[in-house]
């Protein structure tokens, strides 16, 4: 191991490289782009023994992903925003074909208007194709998340793709340390990929994706559904067994700080929930039980952590970058609907900010979580959902 | 598992993960069931060009060593190709259940 200044998006490279990716088909696309670039640089000078393949767009992007991984091979692609839309068709078949594709997208904000700043609408919107999903804090976190991914991925009771989502600009070029890991130090966490179940072989062919009739359809839909379900133990595994390997952890499904005796809970995905660690200590300092509860995992969703915290808490209040236009915040819908099924009753309090790369710095982030403070003490849910910093 | 089929698992657990089947003739039943019109040869126009057999996209003609083009109707789905590219128009389209003087 040893410690590199990168940007996320170079890290990602050398996760590929660390993780001995067999394939990438990448299309390039702000600010996703420096990945395949730096891959395209790795394979040229010798680093990265690979396949790198230039394809014409992110459906076809996706679509070499699920050939590559059809064959068996260790498959890798990075993409950000209306290059992930463009992918739909091939994110809905990929996952259900359980093939182990592990895909970095770096959350930009989808157009019109023209925006190459972060918002999670692109990533949100990718909810219910059967893709695990975390969210990335950091540089650090992004290049060791990558790695596990293709363990989650790969392993027989999970076989589902994984989407690691990481904030457009604040993390994908801005420099900061992170620990690199040779090949040969990860070839102890993750042995080559062997497909449990059919694979694309001429020596022994099977055509894939045939018909599929009523009376078989659904019992298909729902292995799918328990792969992703499953991948909520399994990553508590491979969680436990990297920090044993090589001393790193990132706070499970759910990265909890100070959340121990707070009353009030803040909660929210990517760089923004870094940022609100800030908040947390300023607000403790000025005598307020809260804590910062940053959620890395939002399918399959924690649906057991955010129980445990919601029968001790009195409020949430959460973030998301992100809208379900029409309804609100998804991450704050899906914790409203996860403590309707117990006697927990806390406020839940959705806020929607940060949209475009907006800015929510300590004292936006301490806003938010002084509303809901106030709402706890008048015991007043207000309004359905609140814009933060709306002009 | 890797490239068995089971083709009629007994509980989910014996599932595959994903769907899929070895290329053997009828791996979904007979197609041919799907068929509303049923091509018919009138031989004695018939040239032996092997036109049609080049065409089916289905790949359910077949030839004689004199060229004479045999339908296989357990898989033909009656899509009208190889009539359409006949040069003698001698592939006529029957609709099915009907014969040739009721249509007519």
């Amino acid at each position: 191991m040893k410690t590199e200044l990168m940007s996320a998006n170079y890290a990602a490279a050398r996760a590929v490289m660390s993780a001995r990716v067999e394939v990438v088909p990448a299309y390039p696309i702000t600010p996703a782009t420096t990945v395949p670039e730096q891959i395209a640089l790795l394979n040229e000078t010798g680093q990265w023994p690979g396949q790198f393949i230039r394809v014409e767009s992110e459906h076809s992007a996706m679509f070499a992903c699920i050939g590559a991984s059809s064959t068996g091979a260790r498959t890798f692609t990075a993409t950000s925003s209306n290059g992930l839309l463009l992918m739909d068709e091939g994110l809905h078949w990929a996952a259900a074909a359980r093939l182990p594709i592990v895909l970095a997208n770096i959350n930009r904000s989808v157009s019109p208007s023209w925006n190459i700043h972060v918002t999670h609408d692109d990533s949100m919107s990718k909810a219910t194709t059967g893709w695990i999903q975390f969210y990335v804090s950091s540089v650090d976190e992004f290049y060791h998340t990558l790695i596990q991914a293709f363990k989650l991925a790969e392993d027989e009771r999970v076989l589902m793709p994984v989407m690691i989502n990481a904030d457009g600009f604040v993390l994908s070029h801005t420099l900061s340390t992170y620990d690199y890991l040779e090949p040969e130090e990860v070839d102890k966490f993750l042995p080559p990929y062997k497909p449990p179940h059919w694979v694309m072989d001429p020596e022994n062919p099977v055509s894939h994706g045939n018909i599929v009739f009523p009376e078989h359809y659904m019992e298909f839909r729902y292995a799918m559904h328990e792969g992703t379900h499953n991948a909520m133990k399994v990553y508590e595994e491979i969680e436990r067994e990297y920090k044993k390997l090589f001393g790193k952890y990132f706070g499970g499904p759910i990265d909890c700080y100070k959340c121990d005796d707070a009353e009030v809970v803040f909660t929210s995905q990517g760089s923004v929930a870094a940022e609100a660690k800030d908040a947390i200590d300023e607000l403790r300092e000025e005598g307020y039980k809260v804590g910062n509860a940053r959620m890395r995992m939002i399918r399959p969703f924690p649906v057991d952590r955010i129980r445990e915290l919601g029968s001790r808490v009195k409020g949430f209040a959460s973030l998301d970058r992100s809208v379900s236009y029409g309804y609100g915040g998804p991450v704050a819908s899906d914790i409203r609907a996860t403590m309707y099924n117990t006697k927990h009753r806390p406020i839940i309090k959705s806020y929607i900010g940060g949209l475009g790369g907006r800015d929510m710095t300590v004292l936006d982030i301490k806003e938010v979580i002084l509303d809901t403070v106030k709402a706890v003490e008048n015991g007043e849910t207000g309004s359905e959902e609140t814009w933060h910093d709306l002009r | 598992m890797v490239n068995e089929v089971n083709i009629d698992p007994k509980s989910r657990a014996d599932w595959p993960a994903t769907s899929y089947s070895k290329p053997v003739i009828g791996a979904t039943g007979k197609t041919g069931s799907w068929r509303t019109f049923t091509p018919k040869i009138d031989y004695d126009e018939c040239s032996r060009c092997r036109t049609c057999w080049l065409h089916c996209p289905e790949a359910v003609i077949s030839l004689d060593e004199d060229g004479t083009p045999h339908i296989d109707l357990d898989y033909c789905k009656g899509c009208g190709c190889c009539a359409e590219v006949c040069p003698k128009k001698c592939i006529a389209m029957i609709r099915e259940g009907f014969d040739e003087e009721e249509s007519a």
